[in-house]
């Protein structure tokens, strides 16, 4: 583990920002400076914004977002058993709040639409101080908000969003990912895949039609189409769409003997639903048995699905079953404090609050580019996914990736997922300026002042 | 050749659902005159219903397993349905499995009691104010259920599954000389196809055979003329909005096992069936169905890839496609009365 420290370079891109505002000096270098950013706090509390939604489809899985951000707060406020604190490698922070500071926080509800998760974060950002703003359940929301952010001035940490965008051609200074993207489940799966179904299948693919959809669709069919599969179809189905049977229905006369249903949420829940009433399950084409994939997987949405999900590959951010010492800790805190196990979501939420709070003590201060630069090149460990790097060239944290299937025989309802391989990190590493995060570039810090 | 009998039955199933909730649609509007925003509402209760009843099946005590754990290490608590106590797993098991069917008796009073409740707590407050104000009044009370149901049953979609013996699907290629898996359909679609068509048929049936469908039909035809015989025509109307609701339900209940239910389904369908109506002809039944099986069908075709190959998004516009043309050329609809809509 590394802790990233200030250097020239950061001290002179902050300075000329902060100097083009009208400033004469870099005033984050001083812990003790509350001018020269947004959003500065004043007396003895910081206010986080924590935007996840509320009401719409995902209003469950905003539900663990906020309750593994509540959780998060008590941790660096003190209270409760410390959680991933006490495994994390970085030691900054002390149970004292932040640099000293009491946490409190704002909550806003992005209902899933862009549009209002920028109008909850600008009203959070603007009436209640809020210095960073956190969370949401969908790529589009995260491009929306982390642009605003940049615009503003304060830092965005993403919560659940998978699409390469994120830190892809919308990547932005003030803005970091900690969960994974489509590429990495991409890559995470092929080799599995290959092992499980061999390496000449005929794959047909649905698409959700949007940003994420794309993403994921690109990242499968050329991991899949490496190793010797042949994409027969790929078809994008309307967002907005429920009963998917007409375009199950058309899978089997496609010749194809594998499903790819890069769908999230609840067209995953009723695509995959869909599929297994049409028995593809049941049926051998080209000599072998019929197969679906789903590339991203989420227990609260795999419970919708029910038993359809059974012996279904797919890839996830996290997972409560693992046993290393961090995630143990967080499932404890987690499931003692509510009674069940928290969702990936709810994970990677904790996991960037903690690590925003760390950056701001190692920084020594809240100014945005100070907190940049601090989590820029960052490496980590103890947080639930091993050896962790925030890469500096894109904002995206790269770490081990699971991939899971549905499992068999499950003992509660939480205990829906087996893990089948962890990947090594190594594995889904890609460079920079790969062509499925082509475009676009960070830019420069905000800090808003 | 394989490929059209297979979209159409696919458009079928789908037709069903339209029809069945757009002829629920019409026998409000025709008795009422009420354009009912809520009875997408409606039959999503009726999903939910099918849920419920599925909990009540399944409600449980805890029985320790000390063999297992737990996710924080502790002793596995067993979930024990209360009918395994009453009948035995294998009876239990049985009864659990066919909740959904069992369901239909369960929607069925409960609908008609909610259609009685809508009605009479706060629809007929409306009858005489501007169709403008009825949809306002029943958008909002299609958000203030949905909502509710949200608060009670949470976001996510909840499985609810079809009875062992109607999962998988039936192989209609091979039945008709086709190369096998080519045209496959699951069984559940063709059991809620029928339904669909006994429910229907039941409707027009009551309408057209008893007297007081010849009541109620005299009612639509000339409200005030029969209220001049001494017939109390609100209460008749007031029961066909209660058979009209339990008709949304029950569209609602056999639909869970094709979609998992979730708050918003009944606004997923709401719009389309209200398309389904205007096609069809506002106030016509006969309309009503045929529109919605037409539609259903549509749809199914323009989702071929094929298709969608020639005309991309086409799936998405079809039916306000077909909804637009309709209203310029025929705005009485396929099977509208002259005159409806037409001023």
């Amino acid at each position: 583990m590394s802790n990233s420290k200030l250097t020239r370079r950061g001290l002179i891109k902050t300075g000329a920002v902060a100097g083009a505002a009208g400033l004469t000096l870099p005033t984050y270098l001083r812990a003790d400076a509350h001018a020269g950013y947004l959003n500065a706090p004043q007396g003895d509390t910081v206010t986080l914004g924590f935007n996840v939604p509320q009401s719409g489809p995902y209003a469950d899985e905003g539900a663990d977002e906020l309750r593994a951000y509540e959780l998060a707060v008590e941790h660096l406020n003190g209270g409760g058993d410390g959680g991933m604190m006490n495994t994390f490698t970085s030691k900054a922070l002390q149970g004292n709040g932040i640099l000293g500071k009491k946490v409190e926080y704002v909550t806003g509800d992005t209902q899933t639409k862009s549009d209002a998760a920028r109008a909850s974060a600008k009203s959070m950002i603007e009436k209640d101080g809020a210095v960073m703003i956190t969370g949401g359940s969908s790529s589009g929301v995260a491009v929306a908000v982390q642009a605003l952010c940049q615009e503003a001035g304060v830092i965005f940490m993403a919560g659940l969003t998978h699409s390469n965008d994120t830190t892809g051609k919308d990547k932005r200074a003030n803005g970091f990912r900690h969960f994974f993207n489509s590429y990495m489940s991409g890559a995470a799966l092929a080799p599995v895949l290959k092992n499980a179904y061999g390496s000449d299948r005929k794959a047909y693919h649905l698409t959700a039609d949007y940003n994420w959809g794309y993403t994921t669709e690109e990242a499968v069919k050329s991991s899949t189409e490496a190793m010797g599969w042949e994409t027969v179809a790929a078809v994008k189905t309307p967002l907005t769409q429920t009963d998917f049977s007409s375009y199950i229905a058309p899978v089997l006369q496609s010749g194809a003997d594998t499903l790819v249903l890069n769908h999230y949420g609840g067209n995953m829940v009723n695509s995959l639903t869909n599929a297994v009433q049409f028995g593809l399950r049941d049926k051998q084409v080209n000599g072998k048995d019929f197969q679906i994939i789903v590339p991203l997987y989420s227990r609260l949405m795999a419970k919708g699905a029910g038993a359809n999900v059974k012996g279904i590959f797919g890839s996830t951010n996290w997972h409560w079953s693992l046993t290393d010492e961090g995630s143990k800790a967080f499932v404890q805190s987690f499931g003692t404090k509510y009674g069940f196990p928290p969702s990936q979501a709810a994970h990677t939420c904790y996991v960037q609050a903690l690590l925003y709070a760390d950056a701001c003590e190692r920084a020594g201060t809240f100014n945005p580019c100070g907190v940049v630069e601090a989590l820029e090149g960052f490496e980590f460990d103890g947080m639930g996914n091993g050896k962790t790097l925030y890469r500096a060239d894109d904002h995206q944290c790269f770490k081990d990736v699971l991939v899971v299937k549905g499992k068999e025989n499950p003992t509660s309802e939480f205990d829906l997922l087996e893990i089948v391989e962890v990947t090594p990190v190594e594995q889904v590493t890609y460079a920079p300026d790969h062509p499925q995060f082509a475009g676009g570039s960070l830019g420069t810090c905000n800090p808003g002042a | 050749m394989d490929a059209i009998i297979l979209q159409i039955l696919n458009g079928l199933d789908k037709g069903s659902a339209y029809a069945l909730i757009a002829l629920g649609l019409t026998l409000i509007f025709g008795t009422l005159g009420v354009v009912n925003f809520a009875h997408g509402a409606l039959f999503m209760i009726g999903a939910f219903c099918a849920v419920t009843l599925s909990r009540i099946l399944t409600l449980s005590h805890t029985v320790i397993d000390e063999t297992q754990k737990d996710f924080l290490g502790n002793p596995l608590k067993v979930e024990v349905p209360y009918i395994y106590d009453i009948f035995g797993q294998t009876t239990g098991d049985v009864i659990i499995d066919w909740a959904v069917p069992l369901s239909i008796l369960f929607a069925i009073p409960v609908m008609v009691g909610i259609g009685f409740a809508m009605e009479r707590g706060l629809i007929k407050h409306f009858y005489k104010r501007p169709h403008a104000d009825q949809i306002l009044v029943t958008f909002g009370l299609a958000i203030v259920l949905q909502e509710i149901i949200k608060y009670f049953y949470g976001a996510n979609p909840i499985p609810t599954p079809a009875p062992d013996a109607f999962r998988g699907s039936f192989d209609f290629g091979a039945m008709l000389g086709f190369d096998p898996n080519t045209i496959i359909y699951p069984y559940w679609r063709l059991v809620y196809f029928a339904f669909a068509a006994v429910i229907i048929g039941a409707v027009f049936a009551f309408l057209q055979f008893t007297t007081f469908g010849m009541v109620v039909r005299a009612g639509m035809a000339d409200r005030e003329t029969v209220g001049l015989l001494g017939i109390n025509i609100d209460k008749r109307f007031t029961i066909m909005f209660g058979i009209a609701a339990a008709v949304a339900g029950l569209a609602g209940v056999m639909y869970t096992p094709i979609n998992s239910p979730n708050y918003h389904m009944g606004m997923d369908f709401l719009v389309l069936s209200f398309v389904v109506v205007v096609v069809g002809g506002m106030g016509s039944l006969s309309g009503a169905v045929l529109a919605g099986f037409l539609l259903g069908i549509l749809e199914s075709f323009a989702s071929m890839a094929i298709v969608l190959e020639t005309l991309p998004g086409i799936n998405q516009i079809i039916i306000y496609l077909v909804a637009i043309i309709i209203l310029l050329t025929r705005p009485r609809g396929l099977m509208g009365r002259k005159g409806v809509m037409e001023e």
